[in-house]
């Protein structure tokens, strides 16, 4: 009955992303194709870096008060979407492309922040509270004389490049091998992924670990050398951020259309028919696992300096969890949707807990269950509805209807399975 | 199910009369009657007007009314704070305040009397004979109060800090307690006092007869002579008794540390089993709804959660029935939960048939609105729910071995619970089409089981069954929105590792994670051990996918 559904969804993307190899026999641009344009590479990069670009022109030369001026704080916030919208990639390459509901992708994103937690702490050098250059803080407190081994090169930045990568990865490779390895799948892996979170949440309490315990890290001063309180650093994040998700979508982007991509998405619609033609699954499973969470440690490494702080909180279960429902919100199988998702949802999220906090929980628990019963595709779904409309209102072509009762079908055969 | 249920309820009322028995027993011995009241009056008239010589009578006369008055009047006595009032002879007790003056308390009634100057009353004489049968008297006071629980607290008092009025009370009063318990106690006082003070022959035999104790302060008196010896030795060469006391006492205390160490064990074994049976309680609903519907309900522990506050809300609403409370939560709480699992199973769970992952997410959507429901109507803060008398308390099985109640009565009900599904299950009609829609759905529905009704029922008794856990948690834990997140995933990994849809697995892995959680949790410390239990579990799912008791046949995919 899974795999039912799920293949409505393969056919649903592969038109999505594969327009030129359309079965359609009428070369007229149908829907099909106006959607590919739309999630097309191009498009994508190209509008984000427009936005961006236009974010950061609005911030530096619109005056304050002008109606176009963008502030210092919007800035920010939107350097903290674009870091969730990484993220929501990384969470969308293995649950949307691979089948792999990821419970614990927080875990990586947490990771990949203490990692330039870490190095952000080491910046402050003698300017802490207790004036200490070896060591942070929290360790001065809690009498400790040297650093514990494994904040041995934290100092540098080439070291904190390469553990923001390694940290996740090497995490993913070893979990990931393990439980594939034993097949293990479905909602098990799930609640395995969950409880690997939870477990790091409470080792990371501890302040024996030696990354700060409750706390977390923070204080940070300065990153390569510019002060985290300026507002051009900021901005500078922001554009680096912008353009971490560009290259990220990219590196997603290649890697669903290339052949392993392709076993990828084989692998989560008949995991078994793919072990039986000859691939050996649990190795796809593995390396997309680990290059998904090397990307929402990139994430979280971009997310800790706008914010200014890392703690145990964002191992926490529920954070996880709400990844995912930015990417089932945003529609996954579709790698533009979970940008869509992470936004839209970060976005609402920022105004109701403005405006009625009390409503958010109520708003986001409303928004899991109308869009798994109403929007299985989630809004990059909703588009080729609309768009279809369109179509069959300008041209009422033969294809364009025999294509809508098709979608009808797909969506009927999922209500009934 | 029902007569389950009611079978639950009778035996819960029989514990609870018999708790409320030993609590009324204790409660008519303390209180004092009337007629005492009168005697008393006309004794404390005498004391201004008696003759030193006769005093003793009159005070021996007072302890034997055996009344907390008599005892705070003797103190008052001791320390020359007991005075009378020269007009009226009334006795009272005076404290001089800053300015010189006197304020006076009626030493029968206790109610503070007017300030006065010092002409107006005259101190009661006493002497030192006087004072030394006072001192014993006051001793004997506690020793032969006819509350088994203030004799045992006056002896634990002289054996934590002899002193020899105390001693030489208990040597009398040691052949006439009745109690074993207290006859016992004080034995191993006077025993001790033996090991302090004794000739070298007594010390010895102390220190045989003692071994058999477990009192903390035993043990300590024990380790202080051991270490007066040996710091002996260095200055002067050990003498032939020292040395044989020396070996009498190392081989004891190694006796009493081995003892220790098995009700160490114990203890560790109960608080093991105490969190097994609450992990149990929790897990054992999901582990219907998984094992039959394959469904994972992320709003479980919220089911929970509404259970504790069903019992926190029937605790408003009848204040004076607090005793009975938990008897009423129990069924409220069933249906309460029960009713709301029905509902996610008609309105979500029933349209996402066979989408696993999609059914988890809006599951857990539906716990966010159901913990955001609650803060909205309770508030965010904890709610505090009262604990009925029967059930606080514990069971002291030997001075350093208790069994607390509320943990007993916990492994008691949860492991009724636990016998009532199973009952339910493999002898019911609706146990038998549960079992069978959890094989083989389509086959059971071409029997003519309806299966969408067995599912909605399925789902309802481990939602109930949820908020059953909830009103056991409730006197665990603080009852608050998050109550049910903290047991979410415990209770997942204990269904998974138990092997889904094995009730006895989920029992077996319950059961043993918990002992294993509390016996790591002294080496490790409580979060430490919590982290190597979930990463075991993890390792150990990589091993065996389907957990320790997998399903068997053709069902189990």
């Amino acid at each position: 009955m899974t795999t039912s559904t799920i293949k409505t969804d393969t056919s649903m993307n592969h038109s999505n992303n594969s327009a030129p190899n359309n079965h359609l026999p009428n070369n007229k641009p149908t829907f099909v194709q106006k959607l590919s344009e739309l999630g097309s590479l191009r498009v994508v990069i190209g509008f984000l870096l427009i936005s961006a670009f236009y974010v950061t022109f609005c911030n530096l030369v619109f005056a304050e008060g002008s109606f176009f001026h963008v502030s210092d704080y919007t800035v920010s916030l939107f350097g903290k979407y674009l870091c969730y919208a990484l993220l929501a990639l990384a969470v969308d390459l293995v649950w949307g492309y691979c089948g792999i509901l990821s419970l614990g992708h927080g875990a990586f994103f947490a990771l990949g922040g203490y990692a330039m937690g870490m190095y952000l702490m080491r910046q402050i050098g003698d300017r802490g509270v207790y004036g200490n250059p070896d060591l942070p803080d929290f360790m001065v407190f809690l009498n400790w004389t040297e650093l514990p081994w494994y904040w041995a090169g934290s100092s540098s930045v080439f070291w904190m490049i390469a553990m923001v990568f390694i940290g996740p990865g090497l995490l993913a490779y070893i979990f990931g091998s393990l439980a594939f390895r034993s097949r293990v799948s479905g909602v098990y892996l799930s609640i395995m992924t969950q409880a690997v979170t939870y477990a790091l949440m409470l080792a990371f309490f501890r302040n024996e670990m030696g990354f700060g315990g409750n706390n977390g890290l923070t204080d940070f001063k300065e990153i390569l050398g510019f002060s985290l309180q300026e507002p051009s650093t900021k901005l500078g994040l922001f554009v680096a951020t912008a353009i971490a998700l560009a290259i990220g979508y990219m590196v997603s982007d290649f890697i669903v259309k290339s052949k392993m991509g392709r076993v990828v998405t084989a692998i989560r619609d008949a995991e078994s028919r793919v072990r039986f033609v000859g691939f050996k699954p649990e190795h796809y499973k593995l390396w997309i696992y680990v290059v998904s969470a090397m990307l929402a440690g990139v994430a979280g490494a971009l997310y800790v300096p706008q914010v200014g702080i890392i703690n145990p909180g964002e191992f926490s279960p529920l954070n996880s969890i709400e990844m995912v429902v930015w990417v089932a919100i945003g529609g996954r199988g579709t790698l533009y949707g979970a940008l869509i998702g992470a936004v839209v949802v970060s976005y609402a999220k920022t105004r109701f807990t403005a405006i009625m906090p009390e409503a958010w929980l109520f708003a986001l628990g409303g928004l899991f269950v109308l869009v798994t019963l109403y929007l299985p595709k989630g809004i990059a779904g909703l588009l080729p509805n609309i768009l279809n409309k369109k179509d069959s209102e300008n041209e009422a072509s033969d294809t364009d209807q025999s294509k809508e009762s098709n979608n009808t079908s797909i969506e009927k055969s999922e209500a009934s399975s | 199910m029902l007569r389950i249920f009611s079978a639950f309820i009778c035996c819960l009322l029989a514990w609870q009369s018999i708790a409320n028995g030993d609590v009324t027993l204790t409660k008519t011995s303390v209180s004092t009657s009337v007629s005492n009241d009168a005697e008393l009056a006309t004794l404390f008239k005498k004391l201004p007007v008696t003759k030193l010589s006769k005093m003793q009578l009159l005070i021996e006369q007072l302890s034997a009314t055996k009344t907390p008055q008599v005892k705070q009047a003797f103190n008052y006595l001791l320390n020359g704070e007991l005075y009378y009032i020269k007009a009226n002879k009334q006795v009272v007790h005076a404290q001089i305040n800053e300015d010189k003056k006197y304020a006076l308390t009626d030493v029968l009634t206790n109610t503070p009397l007017d300030v006065v100057a010092k002409s107006k009353i005259r101190k009661i004489k006493t002497n030192n004979r006087l004072r030394g049968s006072l001192r014993s008297l006051l001793a004997q006071f506690d020793l032969t109060d006819p509350n088994k629980e203030i004799r045992i607290a006056a002896v634990k008092q002289l054996l934590d800090k002899p002193n020899q009025t105390g001693i030489d009370t208990i040597t009398k009063l040691v052949k006439k307690e009745q109690d074993t318990d207290v006859r016992e106690l004080m034995q191993v006082t006077l025993l001790v006092e033996q090991l302090l003070n004794g000739e070298h022959e007594e010390k010895l035999a102390a220190v045989k007869q003692l071994k058999t104790s477990l009192e903390p302060s035993v043990l300590n008196e024990m380790t202080n002579q051991l270490s007066k010896i040996a710091k002996s030795t260095s200055s002067t060469p050990l003498s032939v008794e020292d040395k044989a006391l020396k070996v009498a006492l190392e081989k004891a205390i190694a006796d009493i540390d081995d003892r220790k160490g098995i009700f160490e064990f114990a203890e560790n074994l109960f608080f093991g089993v105490s969190l097994g049976s609450v992990l149990l309680l929790a897990a054992i609903g999901l582990a219907i709804t998984f094992g039959v519907m394959g469904v994972i309900n992320m709003a479980h522990g919220e089911m929970m959660m509404l259970g504790a506050y069903t019992t926190y809300v029937i605790q408003q609403a009848f204040p004076q029935y607090i005793e009975y409370s938990l008897l009423m939560a129990i069924p409220a709480a069933f249906l309460v939960s029960g009713l709301v699992g029905v509902g996610i199973e008609r309105g979500v769970i029933r349209h996402l048939k066979g989408r696993p992952l999609e059914t988890l997410l809006a599951t857990f959507g539906i716990s966010l609105i159901l913990q955001q429901l609650v803060r909205s109507i309770f508030s965010p803060l904890n709610r505090q729910v009262l604990t009925p008398e029967w059930m606080s308390g514990s069971w002291q099985i030997n001075p350093i071995f208790s069994l607390t109640f509320n943990r007993l009565y916990i492994i008691i009900f949860s492991l009724m619970v636990f016998v009532a599904l199973l009952m339910i299950l493999k002898k019911t009609s609706l146990g038998l089409h549960v079992r069978a829609v959890s094989q083989n759905r389509d086959m059971a529905r071409a029997l003519s089981i309806k299966s969408d009704w067995v599912d909605a029922i399925t789902f309802g008794l481990g939602s109930g069954i949820a908020g059953i856990a909830g009103v056991v948690l409730s006197q665990l834990t603080n009852v608050g929105p998050n109550l049910g997140q903290a047991y979410i995933i415990d209770s997942f990994l204990v269904v998974v590792f138990g092997g889904v849809g094995n009730l006895w697995g989920t029992l077996v892995a319950a059961m043993s994670l918990g002992a294993f959680n509390k016996f790591l949790e002294p080496v490790t410390g409580s979060v430490l051990a919590n982290i190597i239990v979930l990463v075991g579990l993890v390792l150990f799912i990589q091993k065996k996918p389907k957990g320790l008791f997998p399903q068997k046949g053709r069902s189990a995919d």
